[in-house]
């Protein structure tokens, strides 16, 4: 895709923005309200981070030392949720705000009021439920999941605070997901039509879907759950004409694209890292657009794999079972799309390449995991094990973290004007990328040989893989600050960035100077 | 596109996001009862019809045996006595059998029970045919007293060859909370 932008120098002389604390609370700017929502979205990650610090600290040896099962239940739960919807969701959303209107030639989102709101609501929704911790008896201890009966007949008093964050969560969502969408369909300069667009919009765009599509349901079943605990219905409860398991099959049709939100953005990145860092073109632009489409509509086919176990007859298990496997298909139409990109490409190595790259190598192990979790018989052994854990935390940590790490090194320079610092990144790379193998990877072993997830204890047999994990995840945790030092100082002063500091890249955003000036676009750039 | 022009699609195009959002708050709700149609067609969740099947002539196919066996079980909170008087039967398809429950109340004070039934594999729901049961209706029993309640049953001849065996087991809810007038009334006579 080439790009010719006319006459982008009239733009610097009005760009005069509010400074102060109204600044941020009162801000309509895509690019504040980014940066709001990446800063955001770091702090939930170390608050997560903290927690499963805790966790690893409690295995680091069989029996209980440190903390409470009640209290190691919460953090696992905590955890979990503050991880999903606090660091890896926001970031994405942020990243969104930031990069859409660049990228697409539009002046901002598409409703900036509202994109105000649906940052600022956020940090409620979090309050509330980081607070529920500190009340007697606990925040949530029934896991991220929260399935019935354990968060509605056996759950603690907080669980109202529980479903209340919920809701705010889900609003923001919606309304990010609103305004992406409004965005990209209504706000594109003249010439970017649909198959122009860098895969990174498009992925959103398809995630936006997803989120409009499923989130609404969470909503349901959150309320579901509040009712059935505090309001006497038994949606979920036998005794009354309900069915536990139906718990299941609703979470799970949330859950199951819900993982794909998770996902699809991290594609579109690592489709523009790549082809940027091997000068070549993305191979198979058109097929990582109808891949990507199709894994979201086949999201929607598969959430039972999460519920092999629950006693399903044999025909639902094989059709999930199948559905499941043919997801891998349109993945690795997306894998060998990036490899086929690196073939004889002029390859550098530079922090957002090696994120890029390690996500390729890793995501896929992930996958694959995925496929032996989907092979129903053999699912009857792994499920509800730490094969699961590890399977999740590689799609998930190795996946959708490094491509947000990966974004955050490529377009750094661009926020903030400045490179990073090279020396530190790379160090941030590789303790990440040896750390997190030591802390996710023993996770298989002890998966296998039948380590039960979310307990506190365990039998002596696992000691010394989990204190092996245990040691990665200190790791892994130490190394996390390596790069919020880099990211202080690199917005704080720096090697003064090109406007298009990496050479192979391509797209509008690097047309603008760098610091990306306060509005862009405001007369839309010619795209050819 | 001029501005307002551009203002009323982007009014659009929420307008439509907003309704998806509301359509599908709704169906997860809609969900409820689907699962339910869905359950009651397919067998899907062991559920057995919760009403009594006539007891037609049906008949009896005595080439084949079946192997049904009884799970009686306490919910949380109700410390009743409850189980079935045999564990087992074997029955041809289309033989109509009775077996009976054995319930009793231990505590001081007057309560009422209902047992929810299940069925395993959840496939055989369909074929089990409940002529009467005790599951039908709430059970209500004084303080200290006992009851033998009934089940009268047979298996559709259609059962597939490959069910050779099936559970049916029950879970005793404590419904003294929600007792309907009928059972209190029940309760009150029986004093
Ligand atoms: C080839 C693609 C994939 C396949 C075949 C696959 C398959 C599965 C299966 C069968 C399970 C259930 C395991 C069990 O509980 O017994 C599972 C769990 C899970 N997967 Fe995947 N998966 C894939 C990709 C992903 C991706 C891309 C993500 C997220 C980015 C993801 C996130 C998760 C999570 C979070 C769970 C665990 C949920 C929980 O029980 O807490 N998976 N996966
Ligand atoms: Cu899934």
């Amino acid at each position: 895709m080439s790009t010719v932008v006319d006459d982008i120098h009239h733009e610097e002389h009005h760009d005069h923005k509010p400074s102060g604390i109204t600044r941020w609370l009162f801000t309509t700017n895509h690019k504040d309200i980014g940066s709001l929502y990446l800063w955001f979205s770091l702090i939930m990650f170390f608050i997560g981070g903290a927690m499963a610090m805790v966790i690893r600290a409690e295995l680091f040896q069989p029996g209980l030392q440190l903390v409470e099962p009640n209290f190691f239940n919460q953090m696992t739960t905590v955890h979990g949720l503050i991880m999903v919807f606090g660091a890896v969701m926001p970031a994405f959303t942020g990243l969104a705000n930031w990069m859409i209107p660049m990228m697409i030639g539009a002046p901002d989102m598409a409703l900036p009021r509202m994109n105000n709101w649906s940052f600022w609501i956020l940090p409620f929704g979090f309050a509330i439920l980081l607070s529920s911790l500190f009340l007697e008896g606990g925040g949530p201890n029934f896991g991220w999941t929260f399935y019935a009966p354990l968060s509605t007949t056996y759950s603690n008093d907080s669980t109202a605070l529980f479903v209340f964050s919920m809701h705010i969560l889900g609003i923001s969502s919606i309304m990010g997901a609103i305004n992406v969408i409004v965005t990209i369909m209504n706000m594109r300069a003249p010439g970017m039509n649909y198959m122009k667009m860098p895969l990174f919009v498009w992925t959103w765009l398809i995630t936006a879907f997803l989120l409009i599509a499923v989130m609404p349901v969470l909503a349901g079943a959150v309320t579901m759950v509040l009712t059935d605990k505090y309001f006497g219905t038994s949606f979920f409860d036998a005794a009354g004409g309900g069915d536990p398991v139906m718990f299941q099959h609703i979470f799970w049709f949330f859950g199951h694209p819900e993982v794909y939100i998770m996902i699809l953005p991290s594609f579109g990145i690592i489709s523009a890292i790549i082809p940027a860092f091997t000068r070549k073109r993305l191979f198979g632009y058109a097929s990582m657009v109808y891949a990507t489409a199709s894994i979201a509509i086949l999201s929607f086919l598969v959430w039972a794999h999460h519920m092999f176990t629950t006693g399903m007859p044999v025909f639902a298990e094989l059709f999930f079972m199948y559905c499941t496997m043919l997801i891998a298909v349109p993945t690795g139409v997306k894998v060998f799309n990036w490899v086929a990109t690196m073939w004889r490409g002029a390859m550098t190595f530079e922090t957002p390449m090696l994120f890029a790259l390690a996500f390729v190598i890793l995501f896929t192990i992930g996958g694959f995991s995925g496929l032996m979790l989907a092979i129903t018989p053999v699912d009857f052994q792994y499920h509800d094990t730490y094969f699961v854990v590890a399977h999740f935390h590689y799609v998930l940590v190795t996946g959708a973290v490094f491509s947000i790490m990966a974004a955050a090194y490529y377009w750094l320079p661009k926020w903030t004007g400045h490179m990073y610092d090279e020396t530190l990144a790379k160090l941030h790379f590789w303790t990440s990328l040896i750390s997190v193998n030591v802390l996710f990877f023993p996770m298989h072993f002890a998966g296998l040989a039948g380590m039960p997830r979310r307990i506190p204890d365990y039998s002596v047999q696992f000691a010394d893989v989990n204190q092996i994990t245990s040691i990665g995840g200190f790791a892994f945790g130490l190394s996390q600050l390596i790069f919020l030092w880099l990211a202080i100082k690199c917005v704080r002063g720096g090697e003064k960035a090109a406007a298009k500091p990496w050479e192979g890249a391509e797209g509008l955003e690097w047309t603008v100077p760098s610091p990306a000036p306060y509005h862009t676009f405001e007369k839309p750039p010619k795209v050819e | 596109m001029s501005d307002s022009q551009q203002r009323a699609n982007n009014a659009t195009i929420v307008k439509r996001l907003l309704l998806t959002v509301a359509g599908m708050f709704a169906f997860g709700f809609a969900l409820v009862p689907l699962y339910d149609v869905f359950c009651e067609v397919t067998g899907f969740n062991g559920r057995t019809k919760n009403e009594a099947v006539a007891a037609v002539h049906q008949e009896v196919d005595t080439s084949r045996t079946v192997t049904v066996q009884f799970i009686t079980r306490n919910a949380k909170g109700i410390p009743w006595k409850f189980e079935p008087s045999v564990k087992q039967v074997k029955v041809h398809p289309g033989e109509v059998r009775v077996v009976n429950f054995l319930a009793g109340n231990p505590t001081g004070g007057d309560m009422v029970a209902q047992a929810i039934p299940s069925v395993a594999p959840a496939e055989a729901s369909l074929y089990l045919n409940k002529v009467e049961c005790f599951c039908f209706n709430q059970q209500p029993l004084a303080a200290g007293d006992d009851t033998e309640m009934p089940m009268q049953f047979y298996l559709d001849p259609e059962i597939p060859a490959h069910i050779t065996t099936l559970t049916l087991s029950y879970t005793l809810y404590d419904m003294t909370a929600d007792a309907t007038a009928e059972t209190l009334a029940q309760l009150q006579s029986s004093e």
